[in-house]
């Protein structure tokens, strides 16, 4: 209950955080999905969130909205607002214990009907918070989907990734996000490759040449067999005579 | 007769070469059994029955819970044969008569009533039976002669042939839905009768005819304490039904207390009674046991109505019957000394004693001692015989509690014992054997530290004194049987004599079994070194068998840690044993109060080199093991980048947790698979010992494929929920198990399981059903980085932002497959197998290289330099690719690979009913000189040419003289 009166407050907020907004990270996979056509494509917002706490215990606190789109083509685009002053210095001294920054957004799914959308419980990922500051808040976010269109997961990265433990120096590079935002459905994994085979099993067989036709066994040997069965009639036929000799010459 | 000469000479040629490809492929016949071994096992014994019909027979039946009806010889415990039905209550084994040449099964619950040939182990005949599940079954004689056999049902009775098996008659019994009929019986009679029970109400008995099936009597006897026949009733003497009422402790009408014979409180008193031949009524002597060791040996009188107490045993673990001849006598086991608190001497003594007298027959003792680390004895069987002298002489088989057969000759001598929980081992590890002595004393003086010059001199001498001495013996040995025939130089493997070879081929073999026993096997020759039998193990237990300290930290001793978990509670227990001897360790494994919801072995070792366990509870609250000082210090400073995860199938949830300094742990990630979708089958880390020698592979055009070698990499197989053909899929998942990043989501679509994968280096291979195309196919996946690496030196999961590519290839495989595994060498430069399992029982090698994704469809000028096999849909399977020739191993499990000391070769176990051993080189022996190497033709031409030189170099000197004198 609780997430879903979040979720109302938010839509009252949109507008205003779109004013706000100074940085906005969309994207648009081609993914196609069959059994999405009759839901409404006006697409829906949810909260992502952020916690960074230097005892590493968890306080959520909004970050911006996605807007997402399910049907035909899924996309996802983000909204949110600049860090604020306390944030910024919050963030650095996280960075500097080796504390993480996590995000969370909630379960939804982008193809059911609005109602149904939202489910209990949330995704969460981190980063080190060292990486997000030495980063200049340049992160890329990605989300997950499986095959009914459910979020499943969710990822964080900053570019680059490393912690050298570079200081930065100026505040303005951590006031606004630089978000690269993703939204991968689950790939087909390939099928056996039997047409393809064949195919080229059949040009093949044409490159080499068309196998000599069939020949019975006859065709093939008859110059071996013919004076071969003459040899034997022949001989047969002398024994045979010979034979019917002696028999006429015993009677 | 030219043409068809002309014709064969290139087929001829094509068999020759083949032939040759052949031989090398696969296993000499004179290698046969030079590596490798198998034993052939049965399960849990059921039902046994001695061969009576000869009196010289060495035959013993068996059929047993795994579904196989076996013979044994009883002078050696070797298998004659064995018959393997279907797993499953399939082929359940619900009764075995044994008569004369015959044996008679019922199987599947009542499905098939089979006649097995005891002489030669064939089928005689199958009858298919009417539905209904079984009750009980007997055989049914007229004039003394056994012609018939009665199979009760539920709800009929049908009387069957013994020599075709075809119905001589069937009839419904009446009024089956409130009567359970349980019992049938004949005493050699015209009639057959069938004994029902309405719990606590009465009793029903039945008499049909034997010739036309016709109910001759119909009774009904009021028996408000009896609610079961089979239980609690045995038929003795003349057709007296004599039943135990164990609510009131009263025998048939008589009670037991006017016996003098006291029940012991909160056993239910058991008859055995004994019926030798089906052509006349049993025996009027039975057993009424009053306790776990108490037992009665009783007589009912000849007119029927009184009871006389013969003897009392007691203590007096089995009773047995056993009949020869017109003689029946009872075995009783009784423990012989009575110093069972000191653990000490445990052995059992056995007793024949007249059956109608009570009396002890003299000399027939037979004293066996009980192994202390086997189980309890459970069943006696008994098989008497008549010497010449008229004496009465017997054979006794002992079940016990861990499923272990021992076979017992007179006076006492213990012929064979077979380990039958073998036949279902869960999990195992192999552990390398330490070092001898010797070795071990070199060793030991590098690990001391320096105390001056002068003793380091005396113990390097003292040392090698021993080392010299050593050798000796050895040389000592090789001269004094060097005269004795090859087949007596057999060297006993005994735990004494065990040490590593010089290749470490020969390991220790640690099976952990369903029943709950350890053993240790030596891999060389297969013998059981040491056992031990965990007692009050769950039947649903989960074993995790984790390895905390191999042979190699000398003067340690090798330590694995068994986790012992209830599948329905979660609660563990931790069982921490020598690999080697077998013995408990002395270090006492935390108390678990807490179900176990993940065990993890992390690579920190505390000062005595132990690797630490952790284990978490169901509060997400870690548990160390060891747990030291040193350890937990060194897991504070370390909490931070200790990371894990937790998989919950049954919500779909996988979550990542780090740990805190405190020990506590949080979470940090989560994904979720929606439940209604699809479910989590299995989940897969990579091996821990695996090596991994390339970073990537060299392409056509000399540039290099760098493979993404994560080793947190988790293969997460999930199988859809919608079983229709058309929609079913098989997920699969490749998560980062510190960061719970996706980093690649395939979905097979019209698949569905069991699937079974491997995952391994930077791929996976993974096997499934194809329910459109009605097959089974493999599947490879493999990840790569691409041409650069993103960082060379080290691998972390927090920094690696880019994703790998990831190519991926299918095949029909033209088998389905019950296991798969891959080979492991020591340094991983071999090239890798895969080792399949497949229903028939062989175990096929196929090369990893027909299951690369860079198979290219079309061959190119790269990809041949690259050696790549052109892609062909359909994956082979050649017969020289089965490594266990025709040593099929039955209902395959599992299989485990284990590297060797020598890079080119792989110690492989396949277990299952069978145990399997042996090795493979999947790059063929690189390293090993072949057995056949000329050492004569090289070491001569290596002379030949030393003198020449000498000879040559010579006469140049002389030419050069001679030529300086002109």
């Amino acid at each position: 209950m609780a997430s879903v009166s979040r979720s109302f407050l938010l839509l009252s907020i949109i507008p205003t955080i779109l004013i706000l907004c100074a940085d906005f990270a969309c994207c648009n996979t081609g993914r196609k999905t069959g059994d999405g056509l009759d839901t409404d494509f006006s697409g829906f917002s949810v909260p992502l969130e952020h916690s960074f706490e230097v005892d590493d215990v968890s306080r959520f606190r909004m970050r911006g909205a996605l807007q997402l789109r399910g049907g035909r083509e899924t996309s996802v685009s983000l909204s949110q607002s600049q860090l604020s002053e306390e944030d910024r210095n919050n963030l650095k001294e996280v960075a500097a214990v080796d504390g993480l920054y996590k995000i969370r957004v909630p379960r939804v799914s982008l193809t059911d009907r609005q109602t149904e959308r939202q489910m209990d419980g949330y995704l969460t990922a981190f980063v080190r918070a060292c990486s997000l500051v030495e980063s200049h808040l340049s992160d890329v976010i990605t989300l997950h989907t499986d095959v009914s269109g459910y979020l499943i997961g969710v990822s964080i990265v900053t570019i680059p990734g490393a912690c050298r433990g570079t200081e930065v120096e100026d505040e303005v590079d951590l006031e606004a996000f630089n978000t690269t935002l993703t939204i991968i459905p689950p790939t087909n994994a390939p099928q056996p490759e039997t047409a393809l085979f064949i195919e080229r099993m059949d040009i093949e067989h044409e490159k080499r040449g068309k196998p000599q036709e069939q020949k019975s066994f006859f065709a093939k040997y008859w110059m071996y067999i013919v004076p071969l069965v003459l040899f034997l009639m022949m001989s047969g036929a002398q024994d045979q005579s010979g034979v019917g000799a002696a028999n006429g010459g015993g009677r | 007769m030219k043409p068809p000469a002309k014709m064969s000479k290139p087929t001829s040629l094509f068999v020759i070469f083949f032939s040759l490809f052949v031989m090398s492929e696969a296993v000499f016949e004179d290698q046969v059994g030079k590596f490798d071994w198998r034993q052939q096992y049965v399960g849990k014994t059921l039902f046994a029955h001695f061969d009576s019909h000869s009196q010289s027979s060495k035959k013993l039946f068996l059929a047993t819970d795994k579904n196989i009806f076996a013979s044994f010889n009883s002078r050696t415990g070797e298998l004659f044969w064995r018959h393997v039905d279907k797993a499953g209550p399939e082929g359940t084994i619900d009764i075995l008569l044994l008569h004369g040449q015959d044996a008679l099964m019922v199987v599947g619950g009542g499905r098939l009533l089979r006649s097995w040939d005891t002489n030669m182990g064939g089928l005689n005949w199958e009858a298919v039976l009417d539905t209904g599940s079984f009750q009980a079954a007997c055989f049914v004689a007229m004039q003394d002669t056994v012609k018939h056999v009665a199979v009760l049902k539920k709800a009929a009775i049908s009387l069957h042939y013994l020599t075709n098996g075809h119905q001589k008659w069937v009839e419904n019994l009446p009024d089956s839905d409130t009567v359970q009929y349980q019992a049938v019986y004949s005493g050699g009679e015209e009639e057959v009768y069938v004994l029902g029970v309405v719990p606590n109400s009465h009793l029903t008995i039945i008499a049909y005819s034997l010739e036309d099936g016709e109910i001759i009597k119909q009774r009904s006897v009021e028996a408000p304490w009896l609610s079961s026949v089979e239980s609690s009733c045995v038929v003795v003497g003349h057709g007296v039904l004599m039943c135990v009422d164990t609510a009131t402790l009263a025998l048939y009408a008589l009670p037991i207390q006017s016996l003098d014979l006291e029940v012991s409180p909160g056993f239910q008193p058991v008859l055995v009674s004994s019926q030798p031949h089906p052509a006349r009524s049993p025996i009027s002597e039975f057993f009424l046991q009053l306790g776990p060791d108490h037992h009665v040996l009783l007589q009912l009188n000849a007119d029927g109505y009184t009871i006389a107490p013969l003897r009392d045993f007691q203590p007096a673990f089995l009773v047995s019957f056993s009949t020869t001849g017109e003689k029946t006598v009872a075995a009783v086991m009784t423990p012989k000394n009575e110093t069972v608190k000191k653990k000490k001497n445990v052995a059992c003594a056995i007793n024949l004693f007249s059956a109608d007298s009570g009396r002890r027959l003299l000399d027939t003792t037979v004293i066996f001692p009980l192994d202390l680390n086997g189980g309890k004895p459970f069943k006696l069987y008994v098989h008497a015989f008549l010497k010449k002298d008229d004496s009465v002489g017997y054979r006794v088989l002992v079940q016990t509690q861990d499923h272990a057969l021992t076979f017992i000759q007179q006076p006492g001598r213990v012929v064979w014992t077979r380990e039958e929980a073998l036949a279902d081992v869960v999990t195992m590890e192999m552990v390398d054997l330490p070092l001898t002595g010797t070795q071990a004393e070199l060793e030991g003086e590098f690990g001391k530290k320096a105390d001056g010059l002068f003793p380091m001199v005396l113990k390097r001498l003292s040392s090698q004194v021993i080392l010299l001495q050593a050798w000796l013996a050895h040389l000592w040995k090789l001269f004094y049987e060097a005269r004795k025939p090859h087949g007596q130089v057999k060297n006993e493997v005994t735990i004494e004599t065990l040490s590593r070879d010089e290749f470490n081929l020969q390991k220790m073999m640690v099976m952990v079994t369903a029943s709950g026993k350890l053993f240790g096997i030596d891999s060389k020759s297969g013998s059981i070194l040491w056992k031990h039998y965990l007692e009050n193990v769950q039947p649903n237990a989960v074993f995790k068998l984790i390895v905390q300290r191999t042979t190699a930290h000398f003067p340690h001793p090798p330590q694995c840690t068994l986790l012992i978990k209830d599948k329905d509670t979660g609660l563990a227990s931790l069982h921490v044993f020598n690999p080697i001897f077998g013995r408990k360790s002395h270090i006492a494994p935390p108390a678990l109060p807490r179900p176990i919801l993940q065990s993890l072995l992390l690579p920190v070792i505390d000062q005595d080199y132990a690797k630490v366990l952790l284990l978490v509870d169901d509060q997400y609250k870690v548990t160390a093991f060891p747990s030291t000082k040193n350890v937990l210090q060194q897991l504070q400073e370390m909490a931070s980048s200790i990371f894990f995860y937790l998989i919950r199938s049954d919500q779909g949830n996988l979550s990542g947790f780090r740990l805190r300094k405190d020990l506590s742990t949080e979470r940090i990630w989560e994904v979720v698979l929606p439940t209604e979708v699809q479910k989590i089958v299995a989940v897969n880390g990579k091996r821990p010992n695996e090596h991994v020698h390339s970073q990537g592979r060299v392409m056509g055009d000399r540039s290099v494929l760098y493979k993404y070698l994560n080793p947190n990499l988790l293969a997460v197989v999930t199988e859809s929920t919608d079983a229709h053909p058309e929609r079913a899929f098989v997920g699969v998942f490749l998560v980062d198990g510190v960061t719970g990043r996706i980093i690649h989501e395939a979905v097979q679509r019209k698949a569905r399981g069991p699937v079974h994968f491997v995952h391994s280096e930077n791929w996976v291979v993974y096997e499934y059903w194809n329910t459109k195309s009605r097959r089974n196919e493999f599947s490879v996946l493999e990840l790569f980085e691409g041409t650069e690496l993103y960082n060379s030196t080290v691998f972390s999961s927090l920094d690696r932002p880019h994703l790998p590519q990831v190519l991926q290839q299918t095949y029909i495989f033209p088998s389905p497959i019950t296991t798969m595994e891959a080979t492991l060498t020591e340094k991983g430069i071999t090239s890798r197998h895969l080792l399949v399992g497949l229903p028939s029982g062989a175990i096929l090698s196929l090369p990893k290289m027909f299951l690369d994704p860079r198979r290219p469809e079309v061959v190119t000028e790269h990809s041949r330099e690259e050696n790549l096999i052109p892609y062909a849909p359909e994956m082979p399977i050649r017969t020289e690719w089965f490594i266990n020739y025709n040593q099929t191993v039955a209902r395959v499990k599992g299989i485990y690979t284990a590297p060797s000391g020598l890079e080119s070769t792989c110690l492989v176990v396949a277990y299952g009913l069978d145990i399997y051993q042996t090795r493979v080189y999947p790059s063929k022996q690189f390293d090993v000189l072949k057995d056949d190497y000329d050492y004569v033709l090289i070491s001569s031409v290596l002379f030949a040419l030393f003198f020449a030189t000498m000879i040559s170099k010579r006469l140049a000197q002389v030419k050069l003289l001679n030529r300086a004198w002109r």
